[in-house]
């Protein structure tokens, strides 16, 4: 179960790789989720996928999955969706501005406005 | 009395919090921050005194112990580098109140600035891996808004790649912790050394998650191959924000180097120690090409703290005692200069309304005490001696030679002159030279900079002059990182 879950986290962040090295704003915000996944899936599965109950007490069963990887996933899930709100918003606003979503247009003289 | 180590975390915190609810009454927000500005700087030196007299100080948060709970180190390094962002961040907030504008100050500005500094507090007193991860991304937040702050069509451009560089950066963080994790089965700094300590067999894939942490804290402190979107991203914001940024952001970079890789990744030092070395010299030669190329006074200045990110490293990489003592030294010493420089450098963009090199000239005829507080400041910047550039670089020099590593202060000592070259040059063009401005056709005063710029030059002075003083400090910080037991029975205790 573990390799194929490597092989997906992997394939996300080949598709994450892919769109950040596009020229268009939004598929570089779009690449930046997919990399998320991936390092979210990644943390979940280097922790192990035994078999086991969910990590709830009241369940009185004889194995629990790790809740550690969950507290972390939660963590860094909430960190990178703050990130990718104000990143959207900061995209935006830089299309209003540059009045171009093109990554050339982000260019502009190198010393002085 | 054991909580005093959070004090340095919870004292900007809760300013920053209070902050939020009259962002429109600006005298109110100034008040509040100075104070807390001078709060900061006294709980910090206090704490610096109790560490020194008690040894490493833990702070277990819930009452839970160690591997199991989050915990706070306070040791020495930790505690100076805390002291020195709290020493600069007032002069800053000062400087700050003069320059930013009233608008942008109306607009959540102390909030962001004290969040940025509980961010970085946070990354240098945490123990424990992922809590520091957290504080990256509470400082980086914080970053993400301040380069922004303004809304100017240049500092939107930048801000969009430094967000896009740093959301890698920090996915690339989680994968090196979900490695770690997965190898040692802790999250503790303490623990995680101990449990890789104890690992007896051969285990490359540590030596590979090593150089995973190198990239990602080399992208956060600007390390050789890795530092190509600074220079665009500190210029742009105003002086006050770039000298914020300047002093402190690559700095917790490279604190994390040096902790991690005095902590933890100390296994198969022969590899990873001398890429250190390597990318240190590229890093000091790649920033002083930059540093010289340049025609713009801020971006002379943004290479330079690329130089001393390389010096630095340079220290962490020896592995002896004078190394590390240096490497302590120049840190402070560089986030207190160049937080300095970069005030300087926007006093003198106001004064001469431009930051092309050849378009100013003359200055220091009506700004004399400016011109003279630079050539200060590039003395010290430099390592002339009496100032505090210079027992640091000595210290460098004599840990390389321990190591026989002479290419590297070879490297060290003609990036050093070309940083003088790059530097004077901005003194003897713009504040010297024919006079290109007429008094009446400046397009700025000084007022109110030329304070902090000069306070700042005065802790520079100190640092030189109390050496002897301050040295028994940095030793026990040196001492603590050459011993990695030391750190790990005073978290774990037993």
């Amino acid at each position: 179960m573990e390799i194929l879950m490597s092989i997906i986290a992997g394939f996300l962040f080949m598709v994450g790789t892919y769109l950040v090295l596009s020229k268009n704003m939004i598929r570089i915000i779009i690449g930046t989720g997919f990399i998320s996944h991936g390092s979210h899936l990644l943390l979940l599965t280097m922790a192990g996928l035994k078999t086991g109950a969910p990590p709830l007490l009241g369940l009185q069963a004889s194995t629990y999955t790790d809740p550690l990887p969950q507290a972390l996933i939660l963590t860094a899930i909430v960190i990178s969706f703050g990130v990718t709100a104000f990143f959207l918003v900061l995209g935006y606003k830089a299309y209003k501005v540059t009045g171009t979503d093109n990554t050339d247009g982000l260019r502009g003289p190198d010393l002085h406005d | 009395m054991t909580n005093l180590l959070i004090l340095p975390i919870l004292i900007p915190f809760l300013t920053g919090v209070i902050l939020l609810f009259f962002p429109k009454q600006i005298t109110a927000q100034r008040t509040l921050s100075l104070i807390s500005g001078v709060a900061l700087i006294a709980v910090n030196i206090f704490l610096v005194i109790d560490i020194a007299q008690n040894g490493i100080r833990t702070l277990e948060i819930g009452g839970w112990s160690p591997p199991y709970g989050i915990v706070l180190v306070g040791d020495m390094l930790a505690g100076l580098l805390v002291t020195s962002t709290a020493v600069l961040s007032l002069p800053i907030l000062i400087y700050s109140i003069h320059s930013v504008g009233k608008e942008r100050e109306g607009f959540y500005y102390h909030s962001f600035y004290y969040f940025l500094i509980t961010g970085v507090s946070g990354a240098f007193l945490t123990g424990d891996l992922f809590n520091l991860f957290v504080f990256f991304e509470v400082m980086l937040i914080a970053s993400y808004i301040l380069i922004v702050h303004g809304n100017t069509k240049r500092q939107l451009r930048e801000s969009f790649k430094y967000v896009l560089i740093n959301v890698m950066s920090s996915a690339l963080f989680v994968i090196g912790v979900a490695y770690l994790y997965s190898v040692t089965g802790t999250l503790n700094m303490a623990h995680l050394s101990e449990r890789i300590a104890s690992l007896d067999v051969e285990a490359p894939i540590l030596t590979v998650i090593a150089v995973l942490f190198l990239i990602v804290f080399g992208l956060k402190g600007a390390l050789f191959p890795l530092y190509f979107w600074l220079p665009a991203s500190y210029a742009a914001p105003p002086p006050a924000i770039g000298a914020i940024f300047g002093a402190l952001l690559t700095k917790v970079g490279i604190y994390s180097i040096f902790r991690t890789y005095s902590l933890i990744f100390t296994q198969d030092t022969e590899f990873t120690h001398t890429l250190l070395a390597v990318l240190a010299a590229c890093t000091m030669i790649a920033g002083v090409i930059g540093a010289i190329a340049h025609q713009d006074v801020m971006k002379i200045l943004v290479y330079n703290v690329i130089v001393a990110v390389g010096y630095v490293l340079f220290g962490v990489s020896t592995l002896n005692e004078p190394g590390f003592v240096g490497a302590i030294y120049y840190l402070m010493h560089d986030m207190i200069i160049k937080a300095a420089l970069f005030l300087i450098i926007g006093a003198l963009i106001t004064v001469a309304g431009t930051s092309h090199l050849k378009q100013m000239g003359g200055i220091i005829k009506y700004h004399a005490k400016l011109g003279w507080l630079f050539f200060v400041a590039v003395l010290a910047l430099v390592g002339i001696p009496p100032l505090s550039g210079f027992i640091g670089k000595l210290m460098l020099i004599e840990g390389g030679a321990e190591r026989g590593q002479y290419w590297i202060i070879a490297a060290m000592m003609v990036s050093s002159l070309l940083v003088l070259y790059s530097m004077i040059r901005i003194f003897l063009n713009g504040f010297y030279g024919e006079i290109k401005l007429e008094r009446a056709d400046q397009h700025g005063t000084t007022k109110g900079l030329l304070l902090p710029c000069s306070l700042l030059i005065a802790v520079s002075a100190l640092i030189g002059l109390g050496a002897e003083v301050l040295y028994p400090f940095v030793s026990t910080a040196a001492e603590t990182l050459l011993n990695p037991e030391i750190y790990i029975d005073a978290v774990l205790k037993e």
